[in-house]
């Protein structure tokens, strides 16, 4: 394995404020102390690499796999699609994407939620597929419905699906939101708001996309994730000081 | 204006929400069988090298409640200190798990092997460590920290040795509690806050 260089040292601001008072549960839970910074290291420039091994053929069809193909759950049909590339802007192939979402009215498939819009018996709400070579991605699902949660007194999710993407790095483990264009709630939700710069907020909205969309079938929207990225200078590997 | 750089910016994180579990371990939250192959539910197989360990321990917010929603991720070299993908690492360790604090208890236990010592680019080394990544409602970017162990030397160590406050390393040093069996908890505030790593 050759030396892919250090992970360039992730930019803070570009990230939510870990407290935030309007998003109470942060109050506990954000550390109080700084973080201790420090150059990566072979921990996290390795990480764990799973492969189309681990998939089932219906893992990206979150219409169908819980019903394994049985059934298909209600909703507005939608393909979400996009590519995950690193900060040098090189593609990230083969690697692991993993989202989960509300169904359509709102309602989780966990059992801690408890909201009183009903669950879909042919909706489980998780998927997972691996990138190509270019980084590209793709599931078919249905829209999530907004939901209220219990924060300050008239709280709403707005419409949104959950992605969990490894990178080939355990340092460029990342989980973000992907939020809907046009959504009003995005601008009342104190989560959205825990990012303080609009414009990094902006990227997590992804805009519908007619060209991708399958007339008399689904819609699209296209949510592109970028990962940290590594240092590559020919100055990288000299040895320390020299 | 000035050129354009040709860098991206990372995309922003946000919390993994209460309900991480639905799309990263679903067998946790009642769904099993939602994948055929769940993936992270062990690091090692059996016949992996080395010694079996059993690390017990609870995420704890400011307030001193352990978290019952936290779900974590591990990553570590095989017993001879090679990340799996390094030539000649073992092949029953896969390095990876995921696990999360029992709804219940708010307690975590991973099984896995002791890691050995790996090396620095600067041609040092690092003490046997599994380093973590937790999430969970309330946590807007995933937390990095590491375990140590008490009985391992961890003296050379070049992340430990940068924590100015003394005291606050045994933060990152999990207690032998019996024959291959450690705590390490994880203090989110408070005056043993947990040292967090921007790494």
């Amino acid at each position: 394995m050759t030396d892919q260089g250090p992970l360039i040292p992730r930019n803070r601001a570009a990230h939510p404020v870990a407290y935030d008072i309007d998003y109470k549960t942060s109050v506990p839970r954000s550390p109080k102390w700084a973080l201790l910074s420090y150059d990566s290291s072979i921990t996290e420039e390795t990480g764990p690499v799973y492969g189309h091994n681990v998939l089932g053929a219906l893992d990206n069809n979150l219409i169908l796999n819980w019903t394994k193909g049985a059934a298909p759950a209600v909703g507005e049909r939608i393909l979400m699609h996009g590519r995950v590339v690193d900060e040098n802007n090189r593609p990230v192939p083969n690697t692991l994407v993993e989202i989960w979402q509300a169904n359509a009215g709102g309602r989780y498939r966990h059992m801690k939620d408890t909201y009183f819009a009903p669950l879909d018996p042919n909706f489980g709400g998780c998927g997972r597929t691996i990138t190509d070579d270019n980084g590209y991605y793709e599931f078919l699902t249905i829209r999530p419905g907004a939901y209220p949660w219990p924060n300050r007194a008239n709280d709403w999710r707005p419409m949104h699906i959950h992605i969990s993407v490894f990178g080939s790095a355990f340092g460029q483990r990342l989980i973000t939101q992907m939020y809907f264009e046009g959504d009003p709630l995005i601008d009342l939700c104190p989560i959205a708001a825990t990012i303080k710069s609009r414009s990094q907020l902006d990227r997590l909205v992804a805009p519908l996309d007619m060209a991708h969309s399958k007339p008399m079938d689904y819609l699209a929207y296209k949510f592109d994730i970028v990962l940290r990225g590594r240092r590559q200078t020919m100055f990288e590997n000299k040895l320390e000081g020299m | 204006m000035v050129q354009k750089l040709d860098t991206l910016v990372e995309t922003p994180s946000q919390t993994a929400g209460p309900y991480v579990h639905i799309g990263l371990m679903p067998s946790y939250c009642g769904n099993a069988g939602a994948y055929e192959q769940e993936i992270g539910l062990s690091p090692i197989e059996d016949g992996a090298a080395g010694e079996v360990i059993e690390i017990v321990g609870q995420v704890i917010d400011g307030t001193g409640w352990a978290l019952r929603d936290a779900m974590i991720e591990s990553w570590q070299a095989d017993a001879a200190g090679k990340y799996p993908g390094q030539p000649g690492a073992d092949p029953k360790v896969s390095g990876h798990c995921r696990f999360g604090a029992d709804a219940e208890t708010g307690e975590f236990t991973l099984r896995t092997i002791k890691p050995g010592p790996t090396p620095t680019r600067s041609g040092g080394q690092q003490a046997p460590h599994i380093a973590l990544w937790i999430v969970a409602r309330g946590i807007n970017i995933g937390l990095q920290t590491r375990i140590y162990f008490e009985d391992e030397d961890n003296s050379a160590d070049p992340l430990l040795a940068r924590i100015e406050q003394r005291p606050r390393v045994d933060t990152l040093i999990a207690r032998k509690t019996g024959d291959g069996t450690y705590r390490f908890d994880i203090r989110l505030q408070g005056d043993k806050e947990t040292v967090f790593l921007d790494v």
